[in-house]
């Protein structure tokens, strides 16, 4: 009995950091509606700095000043990135800011990297706070007691801040209605960037006041982005008594997770969020959006099936690559094997995007159960490479299945958020189900069978199943079904009234682009010969993402034009730098400044403007 | 007419690719209490928002107290003493009467009259008793009154009233004459969108007709009277 006691007074000792964290996020949403994403990394970002300042400060201002100055460095670091970066992008689709601030969180990795080095800090210990005490005959750090008092002293300061002060007021009245506040004469800017700062400010806070508790690690950003995405889930966007409450919860959850199921601890909290939101889409103290308004946001012209000159230009693309092996090395084979997979799986995310408006955050969920579904059926159960790449397809079209039915309940940021945590739901599980993943280590050996071992020959088994692949979702956007997910996307309201099925479309839409994602990622399993939980990694879901957009969003299939010249951009990157996370964020960041309507976008507009400067010359 | 405090000339604007207002002209003196008058959908509530920057105004010249303000974001103009009360109230619904004052609130002005709570609870003394109340719990009349103590914290010098007596009970349409008439005796100038005649003529002095996004006609009051055929052409009164 007193153990269980001891493990929910540590699962609350957790909640604190989550709960700054998770209340911060929640408050820049509610003023914003940016959902931050690099709210994980100021997180880290504050341990780090902590890590520093309370080695070189402590002798001057103490443990606790050191901490209290890393969190205003990290506060101060956010305020610049709102004024540089954000305020550029408020009025874009929220697509287009949780990417921005996913470029951020990958600059902000990699200089940490180069700053603090690889390894694991561990931060001084607390003083005053670095014993234990006994509590029920089990000892107990003093330090988590401090943490377990201090979160309701910072949801009670909150509280006072936002009912007490003018400014709390304002911000209250611009969580409800932007533009009446700057109607009756509040500069928004300011307020903005005061808000971010706050919200900064307290994950920075989180991240230093961890540091007691565990090393500052580079996995701590996305490890407490996931947490505190599910967190504002459960508790409510924008409502920080539920972000309290939904903190304790979760980290209760993690706490007696591990007893229960030791190796999925995650999928615990994973059941409670799906449950709330079948119970409360909304979250358990948050309140629902007006009309749910088009997840892209985007105005897009109309699309037309391939015309004879589009599709004659297909047929011969597609024969000068199945020429390729003939005059290309083996290296050369693979990139280009490579970019075909990710042609693929790029497709199958455009698909959903573009033609469902559906900006899934967690695509690489399915790319990676292909992945894992093929590597287990071919090495657990024995079955042949044909075999397993159908096997992999399955897995990943159940997953999206199961993850589907609760994304579509949702939309926009809320749709983007979910996926997102379902994607690191199944990273998670991949990571540590050991068992049968192989965890961290993976599964290898992934090796296609005899017929097409060599690269050329796998290089025209991905060719004929990405072209085929390729050709069938074309095939479906301008099928009957792809009207009805089309008119969705561009009118929810008409559609539903002229009796389409919102969310049978969509989910059925959710569970093709899945499919094809499995299947890409099934063959990446065999290109690589083996499979990581990388394969299902944030990263991955991004980097489809940064395709769709380069491509265009606006496009029919701009997505694979984008899929070939940043796969091969990043596999050039990558073999030429160790920081292509710094490069390739810094490169997100300024895509979504320059081209918001990606680089097909921007050549067809530069096009048309091209046009109608010939007309008007013509004709003056 | 006196000196001007509003000169609004040439002004289009659009929603998306949808031109509402076509070459709108409006000229407002100092102290002056002028009426808009138009059909629903003639492009009122439109003026209004364009005037403010709350729409984007491709063209046209907008000056507020010898100042051009047509490039100017909305909280920059609200700042330099034009308030604007909208149509749908857009009451902070969490936040209670005294909050949603608070909101509203801007220093004092030297060529305007400097409202407190207590003057405006003076003026509209319903909001008094509510004054805990949050806005969700208040009926039309209480959230219409509240929208304009709302807009007035800021002590502007030019108020726009976008229709002020739509949906009251005839009992709060009278307080509402009070209290604009109020107004005008602190010397505050007004621009009001209505479809209401008879209040308009209460407290205007001069009228501009709006239709389809154009100015049918400008004129004083006793003027417009005499033109029956402008009010049975545009108007659906
Ligand atoms: N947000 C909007 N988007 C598109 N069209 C609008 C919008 N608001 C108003 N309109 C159109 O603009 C025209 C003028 O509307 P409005 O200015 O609201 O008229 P009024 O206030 O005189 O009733 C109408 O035809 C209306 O349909
Ligand atoms: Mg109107």
């Amino acid at each position: 009995m007193s153990f269980y006691f001891v493990q929910f007074v540590t699962g609350l000792s957790s909640a604190c950091s989550l709960f700054l964290v998770a209340s911060g996020l929640s408050i820049i949403f509610g003023v914003t509606r940016v959902v931050n994403f690099a709210h994980g990394a100021f997180y880290m970002l504050g341990a780090y700095i902590g890590y520093t300042l309370t080695d070189r400060l402590s002798g001057v201002v103490g443990f606790w000043g050191a901490i209290a100055l890393g969190a205003l460095a990290v506060a101060a670091i956010g305020t610049l990135i709102e004024m540089l970066l954000l305020r550029r992008i408020y009025d874009a689709p929220e697509l287009f800011q949780l990417l921005a601030t996913f470029g951020v969180t990958l600059v902000v990795e990699d200089l940490v990297l180069l700053i603090w080095g690889p390894s694991e800090l561990l931060g001084p210990r607390a003083p005053g706070f670095t014993g234990a005490i006994d509590l029920f005959g089990q000892p107990f750090p003093t330090y988590d007691l401090l943490l377990i008092a201090l979160a309701p002293l910072v949801l009670a300061f909150l509280w006072l801040l936002f009912r007490r002060t003018t400014w709390g007021v304002l911000v209250r009245a611009a969580t409800q209605d932007r533009e009446m506040v700057a109607a009756l004469g509040v500069n928004q800017k300011w307020l903005f960037t005061s808000v971010f700062a706050l919200g900064v400010f307290l994950a920075g806070l989180g991240g230093a006041l961890e540091l007691p508790r565990e090393a500052a690690n580079h996995t701590m950003d996305l490890q407490v982005i996931t947490e505190a995405l599910v967190v504002v889930v459960i508790g409510g966007l924008g409502s920080v008594p539920g972000t309290f409450l939904a903190a304790i919860i979760v980290s209760e959850l993690n706490a007696f997770g591990i007893l229960v199921f030791p190796k999925i601890s995650i999928v615990l909290v994973f059941l409670v969020m799906a449950i709330v939101l079948i119970v409360r889409p909304w979250g358990l103290l948050g309140r629902a959006e007006a009309a749910a308004r088009a997840a892209s946001g985007m105005v897009l012209s109309r699309w037309r099936p391939l015309r004879a000159e589009g599709r004659l230009f297909a047929v011969l693309a597609l024969a000068v690559a199945a020429l390729l092996p003939l005059v290309a090395g083996s290296y050369l084979v693979g990139v280009a094997t490579e970019v075909l997979i990710f042609m693929l799986y790029a497709a199958s995310l455009h698909f959903l995007l573009a033609g469902g408006g559906l900006a899934s955050f967690g695509h690489a969920a399915y790319f990676g159960l292909g992945s894992y579904g093929a590597a287990i059926a071919l090495k657990a159960c024995g079955l042949g490479m044909e075999t397993a790449i159908v096997a992999g397809t399955v897995l990943g079209l159940v997953g999206a299945l199961v993850f589907g039915w609760f994304c579509v309940r949702l939309s926009g940021v809320y749709f983007a958020m979910l996926t997102l945590a379902f994607a690191q739901i199944a990273w998670s599980i991949a990571y540590q189900w050991t068992d049968v993943t192989g965890g961290d280590n993976g599964i290898i050996g992934v090796w296609p069978s005899a017929w097409a071992a060599s690269p050329a020959r796998f290089y025209w088994l991905t060719l004929a199943l990405s072209a085929g692949g390729i050709a069938l979702l074309r095939a479906i956007t301008f099928s009957p079904f792809g009207y009805a997910l089309r008119a969705l996307r561009d009118s929810t309201l008409r559609a539903e009234t002229i009796g389409i099925e919102r969310r049978r479309v969509q989910w059925m839409g959710f569970v093709i682009a899945g499919a094809f994602a499995a299947l890409a990622g099934a063959l990446y399993a065999f290109l690589k010969g083996s499979v990581f939980p990388d394969n299902i990694s944030i990263s991955l879901s991004i980097d489809g993402l940064v395709m769709v957009l380069l491509g265009g969003v606006g496009t029919v299939s701009g997505g694979i034009v984008g899929a070939a010249i940043y796969r091969s951009l990043s596999i050039w990157v990558i073999s030429h730098t160790d920081y292509s996370k710094l490069v390739l964020g810094a490169l997100i960041v300024l895509l979504v400044v320059l081209f918001p309507k990606g680089l097909v976008g921007a050549f067809e507009a530069w096009r048309s403007v091209r046009t109608l400067a010939g007309l008007h010359r013509q004709n003056p | 007419m006196s000196v001007s405090k509003l000169s609004v000339a040439q002004l289009d604007a659009a929603y998306g690719q949808a031109q509402v207002l076509f070459d709108v002209s409006l000229e407002i003196g100092a102290g002056e209490a002028v009426a808009l008058l138009g059909r629903n959908g003639a492009g009122k509530s439109t003026t209004f928002r364009a005037i403010l920057g709350l729409i984007a105004r491709p063209t046209g010249r907008i000056v507020f107290d010898g100042e051009d303000i047509s490039k100017c974001p909305p909280h920059e103009i609200v700042r330099r003493g034009l308030g604007y009360v909208p149509e749908d109230r857009r009451i902070f619904s969490d936040l209670t009467v005294e909050e949603n004052l608070l909101v509203g609130r801007q220093p004092p002005r030297p060529n305007a009259p400097t409202w407190t709570p207590e003057r405006l609870f003076a003026i509209f003394p319903n909001l008094r008793e509510l004054r805990g109340r949050a806005g969700a719990r208040m009926s039309g009349g209480e959230q219409q009154m509240l929208t304009i103590a709302r807009t007035l914290m800021g002590n502007p010098s030019l108020l726009l009233l976008d229709e002020p007596s739509e949906g009251l009970a005839p009992r709060i349409v009278e307080q509402m004459i009070e209290a604009i008439r109020e107004m005008k005796r602190e010397g505050l100038s007004l621009l009001l969108s209505e479809q209401n005649l008879p209040f308009a003529r209460l407290v205007a002095e001069r009228v501009y007709v709006i239709e389809k996004g154009a100015i049918r006609f400008v004129g004083t009051v006793a003027e417009f009277d005499a033109q029956p055929d402008v009010r049975h052409a545009y108007l659906a009164f």
